[in-house]
């Protein structure tokens, strides 16, 4: 427990510092990286031994002292925060460092406050304590938000994202009132036997309340709003690890509301799917590469809650490799997606960094331009598309595994059946959709001139990317190693019922992935050497891309991001509604023509954006009350007064 | 003593009547301060007498709002040249049958309000809550900077018989704070009377609403 409370201490008072100073350029990422390795190492140390030491820290305060504990599914939350706060913020020295100081030095005073209130918020043991961390953790993330807040559109995306967090806070602060008493909000004295409405009103709230963070469909569209115009380190940590902090709380509250009722399972399933797919078949049509990486997120987030309801469902069913298998996947994919999620927005923001813009039809042949950049980002999308021997494929390959016991077992078998064809459709889509990220921006020629001027990103950046894409490769190799190392923390989810014992033979399958991902590894260095061998002593030429019998070819003739999925697209296109402006050829000499393609998010469109009109509506009927006169104001004042008076003596 | 004493509280009653009813702000400031210095005795006629020390603070929390307070805002009359007010908000008439409402409502919920009077007049409490509603109805309803200021001491003057009358074992805790609040508030829409007349020709507060957002 001293480990991680030095790190916390390293990180509050190098915020301080950074607020107070302007030389936080360079204090401020090495406080970040000392205290994520902490982290790490503290939430390592936790997970091999399993021990759960706990702390209450002397703070005489309203509402008791903050207890904090150190338990394995903390510990491996602990983990995946501090390795991702510790390698965005190698990247964000180098990321930032073409800003004023002062600009620089407040961000890290923000960044190092995040990364302590998510530790805060695993690591608290009251409900009190529990959403104060949870409310700095999204203030800090807002203000790191709207760092650009002279660009346009930066503070709008802000303030739906503060909304959209506040609105599910609400939620959360609903569910511990109801859990808490007034004597005690800690989390040992919880008894949602005694809540009216029962668990499951529980269940429902943390559902909207963490699905808010985490990005549910439809509570999602704060993600592609808040990631695009954030830097770049600062989408990968909230992306990768911030709104797994809503996952985080909804296993939480699973571990203090007794054996879950099969329902739970089947929501939990229903709304992974609609958000798995939602956010691919969204991704798969954006223009922008972080707005990409933001669909995409809410696409590996439902991957993660469908996984949670097979576990949940196996729960119910009292089938325990089903549950095993399904809380397993879940927990491999939250580390893996914060592995290669925050690779990827990396890689997305030495892009943006170099080609001064995101939109990927302006850009084009970064491979040649960024090698190291390029080749970590191919790394990163082929894990996100769970393709062997990345991490990726781990666990989603438990996601099928479950699911396809479920069936076998018959008990619920349509779930297992539902959640094998939409991990299916989900896995297609997302190869479609990194396909394109990946064609359209590093491969062919540039798009525009500053594409074509780019330079690789500086070696800060560079180390970062590069031990990302190493760890996403450790990663897919090392599976049954993390599975074992997870073990403890998924059998704090299983009732006491269920022991751990008889699993031993569940993941004989395991090892088999290393292997072949081995293999295949070794396969391809030899087929590279044989490439070597058989190139020696002979002639090789390079010659312009697209070179293929045009007369004069130029980065034009390419295929664009939108054209790349119009296939696809116009296969969703009832749920899309993408919005067209098409000026055709006319004529036999046809002269200018041009197509514009725009998706915006079918629930802003359809659910959120009538909500908020009806809300700005009915806040108008009120602005003739504002008249700017003192009289009325206080008039107002003495008329409320007298009502309540009148109304309490009554 | 205690007819004395009820024949001050009627006293207070009618004071306010006339500030509802005057157009004439010198007349104004001359009630404001005679009904501090009525507020000031009717502890000294009560049943139990208050100890010298806080005898002492009550003396000098009367002067204050009895002379420093008025003069001040005697002079700011001076400065900016305002005899009257003439287009207030609502009419004299209007003002003074308003008083009665609110005298009668004060009345009522004197009555029903529960308080641990422990020998406190009847009338105190009706004549309290009166005071404050006036105090509150001449910021409404006039338009003067000056009068808003003036509302501002006898809402004062109310809060303060509220807590000579309730809090008789530490009156001056409230009454110090209160005090404070109203010199400072007197200081500054006292510059900012001379400011806003330097700058506008005028003291009418209605027509700032131009400032709104």
């Amino acid at each position: 427990m001293v480990l991680p409370l030095i790190g916390l201490i390293v990180l509050l008072a190098s915020a301080v510092v950074c607020g107070l100073s302007k030389r936080g350029d360079v204090l401020g990422p090495c406080a970040a990286t000392i205290a994520g390795a902490l982290a790490v190492f503290a939430g390592g140390q936790s997970l091999l031994t399993g021990a759960s030491p706990t702390i209450t820290l002397p703070i005489p305060l309203p509402f008791g002292a903050p207890r904090l504990e150190i338990d394995p599914l903390t510990a491996w939350f602990v983990i995946v925060i501090g390795m991702i706060g510790a390698m965005a913020a190698v990247y964000g020295h180098s990321y930032l460092s073409n800003q004023p100081r002062r600009t620089i030095s407040l961000s890290w005073c923000w960044y190092n406050l995040l990364l302590a209130a998510m530790l805060l918020v695993v690591l608290a043991r009251d409900g009190f304590f529990f959403l104060v961390f949870w409310e700095v953790m999204s203030l800090s993330s807002f203000f790191l938000v709207v760092h650009d807040h002279e660009k346009c559109g930066v503070v709008r995306a802000g303030w739906t994202y503060l909304i959209a967090t506040h609105l599910g806070t609400a939620f959360l602060l609903v569910m511990f009132m109801l859990l808490g008493s007034p004597d005690s909000m800690d989390f040992v004295h919880f008894n949602p036997a005694v809540v009216p409405g029962g668990a499951s009103l529980i269940f429902a709230l943390a559902l909207v309340g963490f699905g808010t963070k985490a990005g549910l469909v439809p509570l999602h569209v704060w993600l592609p709003e808040a990631h695009p115009v954030a830097p770049s380190h600062v989408s990968a940590l909230m992306s990768g690890v911030m709104v797994k902090i809503g996952i985080y709380g909804l296993l939480r509250v699973l571990t203090f509301l007794g054996p879950p009722p099969s329902g739970w399972g089947w929501v939990m399933i229903f709304i992974g799917v609609v958000t798995g797919l939602t956010g691919v078949i969204f991704a798969l049509v954006q223009h922008d590469l972080k707005r990409l990486l933001a669909y995409s997120t809410v696409e590996n987030i439902g991957i993660i809650v469908l996984a949670l309801g097979l576990g949940v469902l196996g729960i119910a069913a009292g089938n325990i490799v089903v549950a095993t298998m399904g809380i397993c996947a879940a927990l491999l994919h939250t580390l893996n997606h914060a592995l290669f999620k925050s690779l990827l927005f990396l890689g997305a923001g030495a892009v943006l960094h170099a080609a001064g813009t995101g939109r990927m039809d302006r850009l084009g042949g970064m491979l040649r331009y960024m090698p190291y950049t390029g080749a970590a980002f191919l790394v990163g999308a082929a894990a996100i598309s769970a393709l062997p021997p990345l991490n990726g494929f781990v666990s989603e390959f438990l996601v099928y595994a479950a699911a396809f016991h479920v069936m076998s077992v018959g008990a619920s078998a349509w779930s297992g059946l539902i959640a094998v064809a939409a991990m299916a459709l989900i896995g297609g889509l997302a190869v479609a959709c990194f396909t394109k990220a990946f064609g359209i921006i590093f491969l062919g020629s540039p798009r525009s001139k500053t594409a074509s001027q780019a330079r690789e990103a500086p070696a800060g950046m560079r180390t970062a990317m590069i031990l990302l894409a190493l760890l996403c490769l450790g990663a897919g190799l090392g599976g049954p190693w993390l599975v074992g190392l997870v073990m403890p923390a998924i059998s704090q989810l299983l009732p006491v019922s269920m022991s751990l014992n008889e699993l031993q033979g569940i993941f004989h399958m395991l090892p088999w992935i290393s292997y072949a991902g081995l293999g295949l590894l070794i396969g391809t260095a030899l087929l590279l050497g044989l490439r070597a061998v058989l190139l020696r002593g002979r002639e090789i030429r390079s010659g312009e891309t697209w070179d293929c019998g045009y007369a004069a070819p130029s980065p034009r003739m390419q295929y664009s991001a939108a054209s790349f999925v119009q296939p696809i697209g116009s296969m969703f296109a009832g749920l899309m509604r993408t919005r067209r402006r098409l000026q055709a050829p006319q004529g036999l000499f046809p002269t200018a023509a041009r197509l514009e393609t725009e998706t915006p998010d079918f629930f802003v469109q359809s659910c959120f954006a009538p909500i908020v009109r009806g809300l700005a509506r009915l806040a108008a009927a009120f602005r003739d009350l504002q008249q700017g006169r003192t009289h009325l104001c206080i008039l107002y004042i003495v008329a409320t007064l007298l009502l309540m008076l009148i109304w309490h003596l009554g | 003593m205690q007819a004395l004493k009820e024949i001050l509280i009627v006293l207070l009653i009618l004071l306010n009547f006339r500030l509802l009813g005057t157009s004439r702000l010198g007349a104004c400031v001359q009630t404001v301060a005679l009904q501090a210095l009525v507020i000031g005795l009717l502890p000294l006629l009560g049943p139990n007498l208050p100890t010298p020390w806080i005898m002492a603070m009550m003396a000098a929390a009367t002067l204050v709002k009895s002379v420093v307070l008025p003069g001040l805002v005697r002079r700011a009359l001076r400065e900016t040249g305002v005899v009257r007010e003439l287009e207030p908000l609502m009419g004299y008439t209007l003002s003074i049958l308003t008083g009665t409402g609110l005298l009668v409502l004060s009345h009522l919920a004197g009555r029903k309000l529960q308080l641990p009077t422990g020998g406190v007049d009847q009338l105190l409490v009706p004549v309290t809550l009166f005071t404050m509603l006036c105090g509150l109805f001449l910021i409404i309803a006039r338009r003067k900077a000056i009068t808003q200021v003036l509302g501002f001491l006898v809402l004062e003057n109310g809060i303060y018989l509220f807590g000579i009358a309730f809090a008789v074992h530490e009156p001056w805790l409230v009454q110090t704070g209160v005090l404070l609040d109203v010199l400072a508030a007197v200081f500054v829409m006292g510059i900012t009377i001379h400011q806003i007349n330097r700058e506008f020709d005028h003291i009418d507060t209605d027509r700032f609403s131009t400032f709104k957002d």
